[in-house]
C-alpha cells in the first residue's frame, strides 16, 4: 500500500517537472538562467501590483538570475497537495507544497527585512503595492493598524509567523495557494 | 502543384501513423488550450468570498497565485512564438522537444529534408523570382499607359498572375469560402496578420490597394513599380508618425468609388495565428464599409508565422519554402458597418470577434505590440483602482468613520 502511494507520488511530481521544463523550454530559447527583465516582459505579471514581489521570490539573495533548480523549488510552492500525501510517514522533510510552507511562502512576501515579523510598515508598503494611489495614507494607515490589532496576540505590534498561521486557519490555503496542471 | 499537395498529405498523415508508435514515453505535448487549469473567478468575487470585508491577509492570495499562473503559462507572450503541434509534421523547428527517436524515424526524416531542400526548394525559388520579375515588368509596362478602363483591367490581370505565380512558387493551397462577400470598391478590408504572405494570399483572389510603408531595396523596386499601375497607399517613413495625414489619405481613397478596396492588417504586427489580438482603431476611424476576412492557415504542413525578432525576411522566406505547403483557409466575411453611438474601439472589438468566431481563433484583449514593447502601467492602475474600490466600498472607511464618531 505505502509502495502504491510512493508510485502516484512519483508520477505526479514527474508531471510537475515535465510540465515545468515545458514552461521554461517555451518561454526561453537563451539557456537555463532566468534573468528579471524575462519575467517582467510576461505582460500578465507587470500588471498585477503585487508583480515585483513574486519576481524577487525568486531570486536568491543579492542574486539577479535563478537557475532551473530555483525557479522549481520557488514553483514546488504550488504544488496542489495530494490527498496520499497527508497519510505519508512524517520522518522526511516536509515537502515544499505544504500548507505550512506555502503560509511560510506567503508571509516572506510580507516580510522583507526576512526578521520573521511583519511590522507595520512592512505591512503599509504590501498595502501600498495593492491599492496604488487610490486610498489616502490615512486610510491605509487605519487599515493597517486595525489588521495588525486583530491579529497581534503577544501585544509586540508585529505580526510573528505563529500569529500568522492564527489569522489564516480558517481560509482553505491549500486551494487558493495551488495550482492545477492539466494532464 | 496541387498534386503534390495532396501526396503530401497522404504522406504526412501516414507517417505519423507510424510516428504516432515511438511517442507514448514521451508525456503527451500540452493541447492549445493551455498546461495549467486556471482559475477565472473575478477579483471581487474571490477576495469578497472571505469572511470579514476588510483587508486581510489573505487578500495576497489571489494575486500571488495570478501572479504565478501567469509564470507559468500566460496568454500573450505564447502567441509571439510558433504554435507547438500535436502531431510531428516531421520539420524539427516545429517539435520543441525534439531528441532522438527511433532510426526509422530519422530515416524518414532524412529523406523529407532531402525532398524539401533539393528538390522544392530550387523549383520554388525559381518560380518566385519569375514571379517577381514579371509583376515587375508588367507593371512599368501597364503604367505607361493613360489612366483609364483598359489601364485598371490589365493592371488587375498582370497583378492577378503575378500573385498566383507567386502561390504557387510556395505551394499554395488555398481555399477560400463565401466568395460573394469578397471586398467591393470604395471599401475597406481587415484581416488578421500573421506573415507577410497574407498579402499575397488575399491578392490571389482579387485586387486590393495595398498600404504600408516605403521600403528601400527589391520591396521598394516592387512598391515603385505596381503603384505606377495601381494606387497603391505608399507612405514615407515621416507620414507614418502623423496619424491625421495617415487617416486623411486614406479617407480620400476610400472616398473614390472607383479604387480598389484598401487591404488593412489592424493588428499592427505579426501574430501567431492561434489568436487575434488588439486591433488598432485608426483603420475603424476612417468610415465606409469594413469587410472583414479571417486567415488561417493549416500547421500541419508549414508554419506561416514570422517571428521577426527571431529571424530576418531572408531567413524567414527560406523557410517558407522548404515547408512542405502552405495550406490555408480564407473566409470572406459580410460587410460591416459601424453601428449609431458606436465608437471606433467597439467597433473593432466586435470585427474582431466576428473574424475570431469564424476562424477558429481566441480573442485576446491584449495589444499585439507587446512583442517588443512593456505593458503600460495603467492597466496595473486599473488592477489596482478595482482592489482599492472593493476595501473601500466593503465598508472599511465607512466603519472607520463610525468609530471616530463614536468616540
Amino acid at each position: 500500500m505505502a509502495l502504491l502511494d510512493q508510485k502516484n507520488n512519483n508520477v505526479s511530481i514527474t508531471v510537475f517537472i515535465l510540465c515545468c521544463v515545458h514552461t521554461i523550454m517555451t518561454r526561453k530559447e537563451n539557456g537555463w538562467q532566468e534573468h528579471r527583465e524575462d519575467f517582467q516582459r510576461i505582460p500578465e505579471l507587470a500588471i498585477n501590483p503585487l508583480g515585483d514581489r513574486i519576481i524577487n521570490a525568486f531570486f536568491p539573495e543579492g542574486e539577479d538570475q535563478v537557475n532551473f533548480r530555483g525557479f522549481m523549488r520557488t514553483l514546488a510552492h504550488f504544488r496542489p497537495i495530494e490527498d496520499n500525501e497527508k497519510s505519508k510517514d512524517q520522518n522526511g522533510p516536509e515537502p515544499l507544497n505544504s500548507r505550512s510552507n506555502k503560509l511560510h511562502f506567503a508571509f516572506r512576501l510580507y516580510d522583507l527585512d526576512k526578521d520573521d515579523k511583519i511590522s507595520r510598515d512592512e505591512l503599509l508598503q504590501v498595502l501600498r503595492m495593492m491599492v496604488g494611489v487610490n486610498i489616502s495614507d490615512e486610510q491605509l494607515g487605519s487599515i493597517a493598524d486595525r489588521t495588525i490589532q486583530e491579529a497581534d496576540q503577544d501585544g509586540d505590534s508585529a505580526i510573528s509567523f505563529a500569529e500568522f498561521v492564527k489569522v489564516l486557519e480558517k481560509v482553505d490555503v491549500e486551494q487558493k495557494m495551488s495550482i492545477r496542471f492539466l494532464h | 502543384m496541387w498534386v503534390l499537395v495532396k501526396t503530401l498529405e497522404w504522406a504526412t498523415i501516414r507517417l505519423q501513423k507510424g510516428a504516432k508508435k515511438p511517442q507514448p514515453q514521451m508525456p503527451r505535448t500540452p493541447t492549445a488550450n493551455g498546461i495549467i487549469e486556471r482559475d477565472e473567478t473575478p477579483m471581487e468575487k474571490e477576495i469578497s468570498l472571505l469572511h470579514r470585508a476588510d483587508f486581510e491577509f489573505s487578500h495576497i492570495f489571489y494575486f500571488c497565485r495570478k501572479g504565478f499562473e501567469a509564470i507559468v503559462e500566460d496568454e500573450v507572450t505564447q502567441r509571439f512564438s510558433s504554435e507547438e503541434l500535436l502531431s510531428w509534421n516531421l520539420l524539427t523547428r516545429t517539435n520543441v522537444n525534439f531528441h532522438y527517436i527511433s532510426l526509422r524515424l530519422t530515416v524518414v526524416w532524412v529523406i523529407g529534408v532531402i525532398v524539401r531542400y533539393c528538390f522544392l526548394l530550387p523549383l520554388r525559388f525559381t518560380l518566385a523570382a519569375i514571379g517577381i520579375i514579371s509583376m515587375i515588368v508588367g507593371t512599368t509596362a501597364v503604367g505607361q499607359l493613360p489612366n483609364g478602363r483598359v489601364k485598371n483591367y490589365l493592371s488587375e490581370v498582370v497583378h492577378l498572375t503575378c500573385s498566383r505565380i507567386l502561390v504557387r512558387a510556395l505551394s499554395g493551397t488555398i481555399h477560400y469560402h463565401n466568395k460573394e462577400n469578397r471586398p467591393q470598391k470604395g471599401g475597406i478590408c481587415v484581416a488578421n496578420h500573421t506573415s507577410p504572405i497574407d498579402a499575397i494570399i488575399l491578392t490571389n483572389d482579387g485586387c486590393y490597394a495595398m498600404v504600408g510603408q516605403v521600403h528601400g531595396g527589391l520591396m521598394g523596386i516592387i512598391q515603385r513599380a505596381t503603384v505606377k499601375a495601381c494606387p497603391h497607399v505608399w507612405f514615407e517613413r515621416s507620414e507614418i508618425k502623423d496619424r491625421h495625414l495617415v487617416t486623411k489619405r486614406l479617407r480620400e481613397h476610400v472616398a473614390d468609388k472607383t479604387k480598389l478596396p484598401i487591404l488593412i492588417f489592424p493588428e499592427g504586427t505579426c501574430i501567431n495565428n492561434t489568436s487575434v489580438m488588439m486591433f488598432k482603431k485608426g483603420s475603424f476611424e476612417i468610415g465606409g464599409t469594413i469587410y472583414p476576412v479571417a486567415i488561417k492557415y493549416d500547421p500541419q504542413f508549414g508554419d506561416a508565422f514570422w517571428n521577426s525578432s527571431k529571424y530576418n525576411i531572408v531567413s524567414y522566406l527560406l523557410r517558407i519554402m522548404t515547408s512542405w505547403a502552405i495550406v490555408c483557409n480564407v473566409w470572406y466575411l459580410p460587410p460591416m458597418v459601424r453601428k449609431e453611438g458606436e465608437d471606433a474601439v467597439q467597433f473593432a472589438n466586435r470585427v474582431r470577434s466576428a473574424i475570431a468566431r469564424q476562424g477558429g481563433l481566441t480573442e485576446l484583449p491584449w495589444d499585439g505590440g507587446l512583442k517588443r514593447a512593456k505593458v503600460k502601467d495603467t492597466f496595473k492602475e486599473e488592477q489596482q483602482k478595482n482592489y482599492s474600490k472593493m476595501l473601500v466600498r466593503n465598508g472599511s472607511v465607512g466603519s472607520l468613520n463610525a468609530e471616530t464618531e463614536s468616540d
